[in-house]
């Protein structure tokens, strides 16, 4: 027989709007955001904890959201690759920058470094190179070879400095 | 890819996680950071019951220097310890080896004594634990004691808390004013667990010898090991060439590494007493500075 499943009313706040949805205890995260809320923008890679790609921010700090119940999540506040840009019309300087610079192919993995870069460029606006390998570390891209999402990450500093 | 089922608790006191975990028992586990039990769950490697969530315990979220000891509360996660200038100033050996631990995203959520009591053999953590002697404070039904790390470790992801008791905080020692430390690992990928893990705490006397020395390994068995026939060669002595040749020998002697995907045990065995000679020189150089960074 198997075991029970407990189901849970959470209310969770994404890129700014209030959720509330009742969730079985074992719905992930990650398929939270996709499969209840339609925010498909979060990509689900290994699902492991290993490749970053569904990477969002749990107020305000990068996580793996394969690695998190939704239920986890109730009375947080989350933002997604979706809360990125201002509007409809303009993107994101870092999504510029990724833009400009070539910091993606495919763009599986893109969500996920966007989120991470996100908060690092916070904590530390003028990164070295070896500071920008090390903060995109926990994310795989597998097309770029990472020069250029480098190349981006830098480009991204310039300009939310110069946006300040 | 979606986990088995389970009835999740979310309990808000250490009283009522207590219960919970006295109630179901075997059928239960511990969700501190969930790093490594949320793969787990997700590959279905573990399947319990129940999930004991013990994220809402806010009382569980602190770092804290007293009685000679840095107490890390269940709920510090990595990023914590890593960003915390007590860490840096009074346990820069833990600082420098949680640095070690996954990236970012894992260190914000995962935490330093769940992944004490998850008790994999080549974590960073349990490894720090063994080398200040620390211990973990548990509370059960019955209430509640420390378990040195010699007695908590048993085997391989296996330890001697009982399935009723809660870890709720990890104690290290302050290891001695001016005490040089290192921490070296070798990994595939940055990031990745470590093949071997090496920590190293050394004092050193006016003129360069070594007071008291420690090494403490990860990734070299079932458990974090502390070769003591090494530690008992270096008193006293300098750090030659040969002095850690038989260091290095001592080391190899003490561990039993497994061959796996990622390295054989001959690798490791050998990684292990290289790495315990750059670590015993670095410790060494910062002691020489008086324990300085």
């Amino acid at each position: 027989m198997l075991p029970e499943s407990s189901r849970h009313r959470i209310r969770v706040t994404v890129n700014g709007q209030v959720y509330e949805r009742e969730v079985e205890a074992r719905l992930l995260l990650s398929d939270f955001l996709r499969y209840e809320l339609g925010l498909t923008g979060t990509h689900v890679g290994c699902e492991h904890g290993v490749c970053g790609a569904c990477t969002v921010q749990l107020d305000g700090q990068p996580v793996r959201s394969c690695l998190m119940f939704a239920v986890q999540a109730d009375g947080r506040e989350i933002r997604t690759v979706e809360g990125l840009a201002p509007d409809e019309e303009r993107l994101h300087p870092i999504q510029e920058a990724f833009w400009e610079a070539h910091g993606l192919q495919c763009g599986f993995c893109t969500p996920g470094f966007l989120m991470t870069v996100e908060a690092f460029l916070r904590e530390n606006p003028d990164p070295t190179d070896e500071e920008i390998r090390e903060a995109i570390s926990g994310n795989l891209c597998r097309c770029t070879g990472y020069v250029n999402i480098i190349k981006a990450v830098r480009l991204a500093a310039e300009k939310l400095r110069a946006g300040r | 890819m979606k986990p088995p089922r389970f009835r999740y608790f979310a309990p808000t006191s250490v009283d009522e996680a207590v219960e919970l975990l006295s109630t179901h028992a075997d059928a239960a586990k511990v969700l501190a950071g969930g790093q490594s039990l949320v793969p787990m769950l997700n590959l279905r490697l573990a399947r319990p019951e129940v999930l004991v969530d013990i994220n809402r315990i806010e009382s569980l979220s602190y770092l804290r220097v007293e009685d000679g000891h840095l107490a890390v509360g269940a709920l510090a996660r990595h990023r914590m310890v890593e960003k915390a200038p007590e860490v840096a100033a009074r346990v820069p050996v833990l600082q420098e080896a949680v640095r070690h631990v996954g990236h970012v995203q894992i260190r914000n959520r995962g935490t330093v004594t769940g992944s004490i009591v998850h008790a994999d053999p080549s974590a960073e953590m349990p490894a720090v634990l063994a080398l200040l002697d620390g211990s973990v404070r548990v509370v059960g039904p019955s209430g509640t004691r420390d378990i040195p790390w010699q007695e908590l470790f048993l085997t391989y992801f296996t330890t001697t808390l009982g399935p009723d008791e809660l870890a709720v905080e990890t104690r290290f020692p302050l290891p001695p004013a001016g005490a040089g430390w290192s921490f070296m690992e070798v990994a595939r990928r940055h990031g990745d667990f470590a093949l071997v893990a090496v920590a190293a705490l050394v004092t050193a006397d006016e003129t360069g010898r070594v007071k008291e020395a420690r090494l403490s390994l990860a990734g070299v068995g079932g458990t974090p090991v502390r070769p003591e026939r090494a530690e008992a060669l270096l008193a006293g002595q300098a750090l030659e060439d040969d002095v850690l040749a038989a260091v290095a020998d001592a080391v190899r002697e003490a561990i039993e590494p497994e061959s796996d995907i990622h390295a054989s045990a001959e690798y490791r065995r050998h990684v292990a007493g290289v790495l315990a000679g750059r670590a015993l020189r670095a410790a060494m150089e910062r002691a020489r500075r008086g324990g300085e960074g």
